[in-house]
């Protein structure tokens, strides 16, 4: 069995699971978003009235943090009256950030373990080694009332990354790069384990935007097998015991896929959809009006230091902006101390509260008809990010922030300070 | 749960994903009635006006991909789309769709075979999907425990019985 089978078979109290079977898992996390009070509503109209295990659920606000208009207020009131009512006490209010990164941040994401948020992005956690996949609100309002869920055993994909990365291109270049040549529904129904010798390149950080993209390519889920760099980040991080599994040696992938990275060039994402993607040199000119760095995908302290390493000393561009969201507290914190805000600040950045922003187009750095973003986020469908007539590129920190210093997309890689590279 | 299900089909493309089916700024809203003021907004903000009850969205591939907001499954059943023909799904759309009720069948290549605004026609149980000139494809089955949420209505139903029985049993003990 794959490692990801024997967590889940654990999880059902069985022994041996097979591809397709149908699971009744128990759940460690689950987390709710404030964009979900459909959640509560669910659990109600279920006949629940206790939530089953309240120390397993986290409450995220950090879809509206804070609330910008008179609805989100209401809702995000529901949310906290209801975690106080029913002992739930990690509420995770407007001041934590992006509900991926706050359990990171915690130390509660490690292996062998069921993450599951009404988030799509919940794949991310597949770089502790833990088992996370987004649902919905009603799914989630199951897990409330019942502490378990039911989950299907996937078929799983191996896609390796082989090779060093050259200067300037990071794990977002090589996951669009997967994307762009699999295809946005490659991997639907399916997990898909990253492996290969570019991994002991790859932080924790850059770990992370990998699995939390692999949503891009439909993943239930994904994962990284636990080694020495998830070791280091899991002893400094996680307190709570935990178990890793091993893959069995004769088993047998759904699909295998090979990348080498040796020679890749930094890519984008273009409008208007993740999967259509190039070198960054196809767009070289293309006027920004906006560069956004920030998201679970690409708003964490190390993606936040390659645009300050960028843009130190310098300034954005004329007519062009640069919204820059820390993923967390955390990372906000990190980057304050490290001294990236005052840098991107001098430089012409805009910050605003960590949280998902307009990264989903609700609000805080939305884009007009007409206007080009470039953006460190994860998705660029019409509309995303405000105006269907807006155009979005998905790219790295580094092809942010160097668009955000000329006005129009560029090869970022002249502009890597060599200690970011 | 209804069958048979007959009605108008709105063809849309591949990689429809729920920014289209339901965007993000109007998730905010909570009442039924206000989210199905937006199915399909931002795909074809005409949409909403001309659907009716019973008819069928027809789609290529991975429909619903995107974010996990059930608000486009919840718009869709608003506003009395029958069912969903697609190539395929993508997976936190299909589970919130059958979670609420609303069938979903996949049917590979069934994109190319259906014009926008015919009268077109589904059985649930054996998959036949066909037009006013006789059947176009068979679609993929549903799978027992698919079938089972759809027809008790949703899984809501489902996880209530289940709560009053364990219930029942706490009680009794």
């Amino acid at each position: 069995m794959h490692a990801i089978e024997k967590l889940l078979a654990k999880k059902a109290g069985k022994t041996h699971v097979t591809t397709g079977e149908i699971l009744n898992c128990e759940i460690d996390l689950a987390g709710i978003n404030d964009l979900y009070l459909q959640t509560l509503r669910s659990f109600y109209e279920m006949g629940a009235t206790k939530v089953h295990s309240p120390s397993k659920v986290m409450m995220f606000l950090d879809h509206y943090a804070p609330a910008s208009s008179i609805l989100q207020a209401q809702n995000q009131k529901e949310f906290r009256e209801f975690c106080w009512d029913q002992g739930i006490e990690m509420l995770m209010d407007i001041d934590q950030g992006v509900c991926h990164q706050v359990v990171a941040d915690k130390g509660l994401a490690h292996p062998g373990e069921i993450i599951i948020i009404t988030d799509s992005h919940t794949t991310t956690h597949g770089a502790f080694g833990a088992f996370g996949t987004g649902v919905g609100a009603t799914d989630l309002a199951i897990i409330l009332a019942t502490g378990k869920l039911w989950l299907r055993v996937p078929e799983i994909i191996k896609i390796t990354f082989e090779g060093k990365p050259p200067h300037g291109v990071y794990a977002k270049d090589m996951i669009l790069h997967a994307i762009g040549e699999l295809g946005a529904d490659f991997a639907v129904y399916k997990a898909v384990e990253f492996s290969g010798s570019t991994l002991q390149y790859l932080s924790i950080s850059e770990r992370m935007a990998l699995c939390n993209m692999s949503t891009e390519m439909g993943a239930k889920t994904s994962y990284i097998q636990p080694d020495a760099i998830t070791m280091a980040y899991l002893n400094e991080k996680v307190t709570r015991p935990y178990e890793i599994y091993q893959t069995d040696e004769d088993f047998s992938y759904a699909a295998e896929i090979s990348f080498d990275v040796t020679h890749l060039s930094p890519k984008l994402a273009a409008p208007s959809s993740v999967d259509n993607v190039y070198d960054v040199t196809k767009f070289i000119g293309t006027p920004i009006d906006q560069a956004y760095l920030g998201s679970c995908t690409g708003g964490r302290a190390e993606d936040i230091g390659i645009a300050a390493g960028i843009l130190k000393g310098k300034h954005i561009a004329p007519r062009t902006r640069f919204v820059i969201v820390p993923a967390s507290k955390g990372v906000f914190l990190e980057a304050m101390s490290k001294g990236y805000v005052q840098s991107l600040v001098e430089a012409g950045a805009t910050f605003v509260t960590p949280g998902c922003a307009a990264c989903l187009g609700t609000h805080e750095g939305m884009i007009a008809s007409g206007e080009t973003c470039i953006t460190t986020t994860n998705r660029n469908f019409p509309g995303r990010m405000g105006h269907t007539e807006a155009r979005i590129f998905l790219g790295s920190p580094a092809a942010v922030a160097a668009a955000a210093l000329e006005g129009k997309i560029v090869d970022p890689t002249a502009y890597i300070v060599k200690e970011n590279g | 749960m209804k069958t048979f299900i007959k009605g108008r089909a709105f063809v849309f493309g591949n990689n429809i994903d729920t920014d289209q089916i339901y965007p993000g700024r109007f998730v905010e809203y909570t009442n039924v009635e206000d989210v199905a003021k937006y199915a399909m907004f931002g795909a074809d903000p005409e949409f909403v006006k001309d659907v009716q009850a019973g008819d069928i969205i027809v789609a290529g591939t991975n429909f619903g991909c995107g974010s996990s907001r059930e608000h486009a499954a919840i718009t869709l059943k608003a506003v009395g789309v029958g069912a969903i023909i697609a190539e395929s799904f993508a997976r936190i759309f299909y589970r919130n769709a059958i979670n609420l009720g609303l069938p979903l069948i996949v049917a590979p290549r069934i994109l190319k075979l259906i014009e926008p605004g015919e009268n077109i026609s589904l059985d649930l149980s054996s998959g036949i999907i066909g037009n006013e000139k006789g059947i176009i494809k068979t679609a993929e089955p549903l799978s027992e425990y698919v079938l089972k949420i759809l027809e008790s209505g949703g899984i809501k139903p489902l996880i209530r019985e289940q709560l009053l029985l364990e219930q029942g049993l706490h009680h009794g003990a």
